[in-house]
């Protein structure tokens, strides 16, 4: 497929229901200016404040056990192996082995090609996490940089989507963003879309990484964030993991006033899904809390939010060891992935 | 259960070590008050907490003579370097207490402890930190060479704020050198007698400050009294006039710091979110007992429903409850005698024709307690929109054009704070310009600090507290 | 034969309009040997209220004007009445009954101290404002604001302040953007309304000095008690019951400036009794 140039955009549903049939790119340049603007420090003090909550005893425990159950575990190494992903996939399934009541993660995160080695690992687990199984999540479209024609992009999509992928991260073109081009990377997105597409009709769930670290300021993020879902994002994602900052406590804030925003104007839900840096509970409390305080708790589901990490499991479980025991427990007595 | 349903996060009070009752401080020592003892209560379950002495006008007259006698023997001689390091140790033994004093401030006046713990009391460790420092740079102070303090200070401070307040006033007093008699609020003394006994560890010499305990007649003697050379007072506009009158043709100085009903102007090119959170902290801060409270929301028309239907949604995720819970947004109203203010004014808000919201929140069985309200339909002739309600209640207007918002802002006898929510740099500076209001804050609200001077126009008082311009209000030769 | 002298209407100076008192009234000026020298409008509580109407309505643009505005229009005032030398030396001459060498010296003096005041006026705001350093994001500026407006009751009866007295009383208010209404002095009044006549021909808009003749025990409590009255420079009131209209004034929490012997020396702090100081506060975000 090509994308067309010229002022004219690819459909897509959501676009064409707000903007009309005809979407140019003047029409969503226009349309994305007229976001209100972010002030940064307000924005980042609202964050601020939202980090004070003070989660304890049985409000902590069930906290805990959320966060697991929303981690996309992840591994995107180049030493990637196929002993790796199994090792990542047995902690997924069973994050915890002195504890068997511990949920599972939602899912695991892998490079496209070792999409085929986290499905079979998984076996019968294989699954929606609302019914308790795990998702496999690949990244594609050149991850992480995403600097490759669109025909890499699509092929790279559409082959882990053709390996059992159930969920695509792709990243953006922040060149194109940040040079203006914003029609290219809504056609982008909207290919991305449909290479997501499985012969039943069916579609992997599409996760639209923005890099937040790369897109710089509040605005950009607030612009691309809508831009993202306009072109049929079924989450937003803060990060690669591969760029400084990765997911920030204001960034993510912004994103779920967006998906609220979205909400009320349209009904949909639209997911969430900080990523890299969240390596403790305390931090990961922080995002539930934000979560639950911005868009509601209804958000803290799998389909909804999602951890983006991979050291964080281990912390977590740190937690929930100590309050089942009462004693702190210590690296050694949690499993290294 | 919900996992916004948090488990209760109570801060311990067990850091308290309360007496069961406190007496005057004078002269560097707690003695008995000539006055019918009171007790000073928790706002938010009405149990006691200590008794407090009450001070007669002979006490008054002892605590001006012990700072009279300190002021001539022994702070204003000494070396401005010497008083700096008394303020420095005064800042450093706050911060060691800081907790203590949270949960005391808490206690007493029922403000969350969010509040207390993280603005209140680390602003009062900043105040001291400031002024120390000027305390021997006064020659800066742009008074001319080696200025000289005025005598001994008479400050009467309120309840909202009252270790903050305190620190508002003793801080520069000190550092230009003067003595002080200083009167808390007496339904929030407990905070004052815990810096009472902080002076003591500071070694600050006797009667350099005095402390006094009582109602208004305490306060009333105090004003009257003929060898005070200066009155600092914080509290309403009508006792800050009937202080003016009082000290007609006497050579006493006075500086005030009254009431307020300060307009939170907002664009239709305001960043919304951010917006959205200065209303709420402009007016729910401190349960909106707060002189510089963003109480009316002066909305541009085109946005106005789109921003109360924000407004709601968001008013209805603040927690109402035990102040001493972290997790705490909204804490008790002071008394009960404000309480019945704020419901006096909200009823007639509403016999006055405006619409009115309340948020959906649990109120405690016991204390004293008032739901985020906001008011839509207001106009600028509604009592609502024109008294001081000093309480969380926000009065929504609007406005068609800048030069219309800024006539509404400043149609108001007060002048002390005003909000301006826009992404046009230029057009922020035009209406601050226009603005008749002592403190502007632009895309925030409700900021402090030791340096930034504060104070208002009009009905709002005289003088400014913080920075240099704090200093003037108690240095010969400064501006009244 | 010698030409028949015209001599003046001495009226009142309200919105760059030289009326009548409303009342009706007028009061007779002597000179220093008793002698008749002019009747000037006794101004009533009607012209007072109408003075201060005029000041409220001139203050926002005069504020408004740039400061380096406000400072050529002051020293034009000097050009001004620099070239009336002769007149206010006749008239000094005539009411005080100096010598024209001293009334020389009176007038001169007046016409320097426009000049200093019109010098502060771009650099007041210099001196008392400040930059903050908060502890926080923000840009933090403090800045000094005119107060509003001014009611001052010029120095009365003192011999070298006729002309002088009441120049240090309005300029010092006006310069930072405040308007003035100024009750003259009560027995020497005609250097007051030959100064507004210059006043009116010096670029100094319609209504930003008002000055009205006639008894300062009657007008000042009108003054002292109006609401819209910000200020109340009581410089010239020593003999009148000033305590009274302290009291007055604290009904809606006026600014004061207490009385002095005297003429008021020409001082910066004269400058900031009639001043407010904003602060403003921006956040500062990159992001």
């Amino acid at each position: 497929m090509t994308v067309q140039r010229g002022d004219t955009l690819a459909t897509a549903e959501r676009a064409t229901r707000l903007l009309g049939g005809e979407l140019t790119e003047t029409g969503l340049r226009r349309h994305l200016a007229a976001l209100p603007r972010v002030d940064g420090v307000g924005l980042e003090q609202r964050a601020q404040t939202l980090g004070t909550r003070s989660i304890k005893t049985t409000s902590k425990a069930q906290a805990l056990d959320t966060i697991i159950g929303l981690i996309d575990l992840t591994t995107l190494e180049g030493a990637d192996t196929p002993g790796r992903i199994r090792s990542l996939v047995a902690k997924a399934r069973r994050p915890d082995s002195t504890d068997l009541a511990t949920p599972r993660v939602a899912a695991v995160c892998v490079y496209g090609d070792r999409v085929a080695d986290a499905v079979a690992a998984l076996g019968i687990d294989h699954g929606d996490p609302d019914a308790g199984l795990i998702s496999v999540a690949a990244v594609a479209t050149a991850f992480p940089s995403g600097r490759a024609s669109l025909r890499i992009k699509l092929a790279d999509t559409a082959e882990a989507v053709a390996a059992g992928a159930d969920e695509i991260d792709m990243v953006i073109d922040r060149g194109a963003f940040l040079a203006g081009r914003y029609g290219q990377v809504f056609d982008e997105i909207v290919a991305v879309r449909q290479a997501c597409q499985r012969a039943d009709g069916t579609a992997a769930h599409l996760k639209v990484i923005l890099e937040t670290g790369e897109l710089a300021t509040y605005d950009n993020v607030r612009r691309a964030s809508w831009l993202a879902i306009l072109a049929g994002a079924d989450f937003i994602k803060t990060s690669t993991g591969k760029v400084a900052p990765a997911a920030t406590l204001p960034v993510t804030l912004l994103m779920l006033e967006v998906v609220r925003d979205w909400h009320r104007l349209t009904g949909e839900s639209i997911g969430v899904k900080p990523a890299g840096g969240i390596r403790s509970s305390k931090d990961a409390i922080r995002y539930l809390v934000t979560v639950a305080e911005t868009v509601g708790e209804r958000w803290l589901q799998p389909h909804l939010f999602r951890f983006g990490a991979s050291g964080l499991l281990n912390d977590v479980l740190l937690q929930r060891q100590k309050i089942s025991t009462g004693r702190y427990s210590g690296p050694d007595y949690v499993t290294a992935d | 259960m919900g996992f916004l349903d948090y488990a209760p996060a109570p801060e311990s009070t067990s850091i308290l070590r309360l007496r069961p009752s406190y007496g005057l401080f004078i002269d560097g020592d707690f003695s008995d008050g000539s006055g019918a003892e009171f007790t000073t209560i928790s706002p938010a379950t009405e149990q006691p907490i200590a008794r407090i002495a009450s001070a007669d006008a002979g006490d008054v007259d002892r605590a001006v003579a012990a700072a009279r006698r300190a002021f001539d023997t022994t702070w204003s001689t000494m070396r401005g370097t010497d008083r700096g390091k008394y303020l420095f140790r005064i800042a450093r033994l706050i911060q060691e207490r800081a907790r203590e004093l949270a949960v005391a401030e808490t206690f007493d006046n029922g403000k969350p402890i969010r509040e207390s713990r993280d603005v209140d009391i680390p602003l009062v460790a900043a105040w001291f930190f400031y002024y120390a420092g000027w305390a021997d740079k006064l020659d800066y102070a742009g008074l001319g060479a080696a200025p000289r303090p005025l005598g001994v200070a008479a400050q009467i401070i309120p309840w909202n704020f009252p270790l903050l307040m305190l620190a508002w006033k003793i801080a520069p007093a000190l550092a230009t050198g003067n003595t002080v008699v200083l009167k808390p609020a007496e339904t929030t003394p407990l905070t004052a007698l815990l810096f009472a006994e902080i002076l003591q560890q500071a070694d600050l010499p006797a009667g350099v400050v005095n402390i006094i305990t009582g109602a208004g007649d305490t306060g009333a003697a105090l004003v009257r009294h003929p060898d005070v050379d200066k009155i600092a007072f914080t509290g309403s506009t009508a006792v800050g006039r009937e202080i003016a009158k009082a000290v007609a043709g006497r050579p006493t100085r006075v500086s005030l710091e009254l009431g307020g009903k300060g307009a939170n102007i907002v664009f239709d090119d305001a960043p919304l979110d951010e917006a959205v959170e200065g209303i709420v902290n402009g007016i729910f801060f401190n349960q909106g007992q707060v002189c510089c409270a963003g109480s009316r929301l002066l909305v541009q028309e085109n946005i106005h429903e789109e921003v109360v239907a924000r407004l709601k949604e968001r008013l209805t995720t603040l927690r109402l409850g035990d102040p001493l819970d972290k997790n705490t947004d909204i804490g008790a109203i002071n008394s009960a005698e404000q309480l019945a203010r704020i419901r006096r004014l909200s009823d007639l808000g509403e016999a006055e024709g405006s619409e009115r919201w309340t948020a959906p929140c649990e109120i405690p069985a016991s204390g004293f307690w008032f739901a985020p309200t906001l008011f839509t339909g207001v106009t600028t002739s509604s009592t609502i929109a024109r008294d001081e309600i000093f309480g969380p209640v926000l009065s929504v207007l609007t406005f068609r054009t800048p030069a219309e918002a800024i006539a509404k802002a400043n149609n108001t006898p007060y002048g002390l704070s005003a909000g301006i929510w826009s992404d046009k740099g230029s057009k922020i500076l035009a209406v601050a310009d226009g603005l008749r209001a002592g403190v502007v804050w632009a895309n925030t609200f409700n900021r402090f600090d030791p340096s930034s001077p504060f104070g208002g126009y009009k009905e709002s008082g005289y003088g400014r507290e913080g920075g240099r311009h704090g200093l003037t209000s108690y240095l010969q030769g400064g501006a009244i | 034969m010698t030409r028949l002298s015209i001599p003046k209407t001495y009226k009142l100076a309200i919105g760059g309009a030289f009326p009548r008192s409303e009342s009706g009234r007028s009061y007779t000026v002597q000179s220093a040997d008793g002698g008749f020298l002019a009747n000037a409008a006794q101004a009533s509580r009607k012209d007072a209220r109408d003075a201060v109407v005029a000041a409220r309505a001139a203050q926002p643009g005069w504020a408004a004007a740039t400061a380096y505005n406000r400072g050529q229009v002051l020293y034009r005032i000097a050009e001004l009445l620099d070239g009336r030398r002769a007149q206010f030396i006749e008239e000094i001459v005539a009411t005080e009954g100096v010598s024209a060498a001293d009334a020389a010296v009176q007038v001169d003096a007046a016409t320097d101290t426009w000049i200093w005041y019109a010098g502060w006026a771009d650099k007041f705001a210099q001196v008392v404002g400040a930059g903050n350093p908060v502890a926080g994001p923000y840009f933090n500026l403090s800045v000094p604001e005119p107060t509003g407006v001014v009611a001052a009751i010029a120095p009365q009866g003192v011999t070298g302040a006729s002309l002088l007295g009441t120049v240090a009383v309005i300029a010092p208010a006006i310069v930072s953007g405040n308007t003035v209404v100024v009750i003259a002095d009560e027995t020497r009044p005609l250097s007051a309304i030959s100064l507004a006549e210059v006043l009116a021909t010096s670029d100094v808009p319609g209504g930003v000095v008002n000055v009205l003749t006639g008894l300062p025990a009657e007008i000042a409590p009108w003054l002292a008690s109006h609401s819209d009255v910000n200020a109340l420079d009581m410089a010239g009131a020593g003999a009148l019951d000033w305590v009274n209209l302290e009291i007055a004034a604290a009904e809606t929490l006026t600014r004061i400036v207490r009385p002095v012997p005297g003429i008021p020396e020409q001082s910066l702090e004269r400058i900031l009794s009639f001043i407010e100081t904003k602060t403003v506060w921006h956040t500062k975000g990159l992001l």
